[in-house]
């Protein structure tokens, strides 16, 4: 059953995430600020361009990043 | 009736995603038919449409009736940001050359010679290697297109026109592979992947920043300034991104060449 249930996870891991994690991570990062953002007040035209605008570059620095990685 | 751009796009991306997916399931089903035994090979095709279906049914109502709109579009949005970065980071690393291109008559040839030597084991009266080799294709290839469906389908508040994009995508690949009885070698299949990319990452950042407003203290979904207008400006913003992105990739490797 445990056996199982990590071969669900990881399946789907791979699904989602594929194999460079630290871009997934970056956008969760972005998502938190972004979270934390909109808590706090900011207007919705600063959080949906901001966080855009972090996505992209955060995508960007992950795909350039990866000959040095592998 | 007119169709909003959302809509619009819902469609293209459906029917490009799916594209992608059927010509590499039908490259699985042909290598195994050719092979092995065509009876084996779509018992194990049909029973993995099968799956794919109750498990579309299943996750589509279980989402739909259980998230509010912006936790909805915030979920949805960021697992289809991150799925559609991997698709935008391997087709911009084959784009510059970094990464081997996709080669529908390599696989072919590859699946075939793998088939001509396995074992001729049999279960139920099927040539078990066939069944279970197209059950996995099939099914593997067809959850990425459940899961743009789905996703696609839930924000756009349509799974229907997202189903029909995916039912249209079938039905060119599987007539023109029935015609040519060969993998679809002559697709466009890396470029496709590229467009795919770039339209499941402007439409995941386009939701994820609106299901932001989960956050908000009436949980209401944010509004993008501009509207869907906004969902054009970000697709140019990806486009020029992963532009600059394989433009550099090239210069590094050049340089490395150079160097070595």
């Amino acid at each position: 059953m445990i056996a199982a249930g990590r071969a669900v996870l990881a399946f789907a891991y791979d699904f989602i995430v594929g194999d460079d994690w630290r871009i997934a991570a970056g956008v969760v990062m972005v998502l938190i600020v972004g979270g934390a953002a909109v808590r706090a007040g900011a207007s919705a035209s600063l959080v949906t361009i901001g966080v855009a605008a972090c996505v992209i570059g955060v995508a960007f620095a992950g795909i350039v990043g990866t000959p040095r990685r592998d | 009736m007119g169709l909003d751009a959302g809509e619009i796009g819902v469609i293209v991306a459906t029917v490009l995603a799916s594209g992608v997916e059927f010509v590499e399931a039908l490259t699985i089903v042909l290598a195994m038919g050719v092979a092995r035994d065509w009876r084996s090979t779509l018992w194990g095709s049909g029973l993995a449409l099968l799956v794919l279906a109750v498990v579309t049914a299943i996750v589509g109502v279980a989402i739909g009736s259980t998230v509010s709109e912006a936790g909805l579009q915030l979920v949805i949005g960021t697992l289809l940001l991150i799925f559609g970065l991997q698709w935008l980071r391997k087709a911009v690393l084959r784009a510059s050359g970094l990464k081997a291109r996709h080669d529908e008559d390599a696989v072919f040839a590859a699946e075939q010679a793998a088939a001509s030597i396995a074992n001729r084991e049999r279960h139920l009266g099927l040539d078990w290697y066939a069944f279970v080799i197209s059950f996995k294709g099939v099914f593997l290839e067809g959850l990425e297109v459940v899961f743009i469906v789905i996703t696609f389908g839930q924000n756009a508040g349509s799974i229907p026109l997202a189903a029909a994009g995916a039912g249209v995508a079938a039905a060119i690949v599987l007539v023109i592979g029935a015609v040519a009885h060969r993998p679809l070698a002559n697709v466009p299949e890396n470029t496709l992947k590229f467009a795919v990319g770039l339209l499941l990452s402007t439409f995941g950042t386009f939701w994820m920043a609106e299901g932001l407003g989960a956050f908000a203290a009436g949980g209401e979904s944010l509004q993008w300034p501009g509207g869907e207008v906004a969902l054009v400006i970000l697709l140019g913003a990806w486009c020029a991104a992963s532009w600059l992105a394989v433009v550099r990739l090239r210069s590094l490797a050049r340089r490395a060449k150079a160097v070595a």
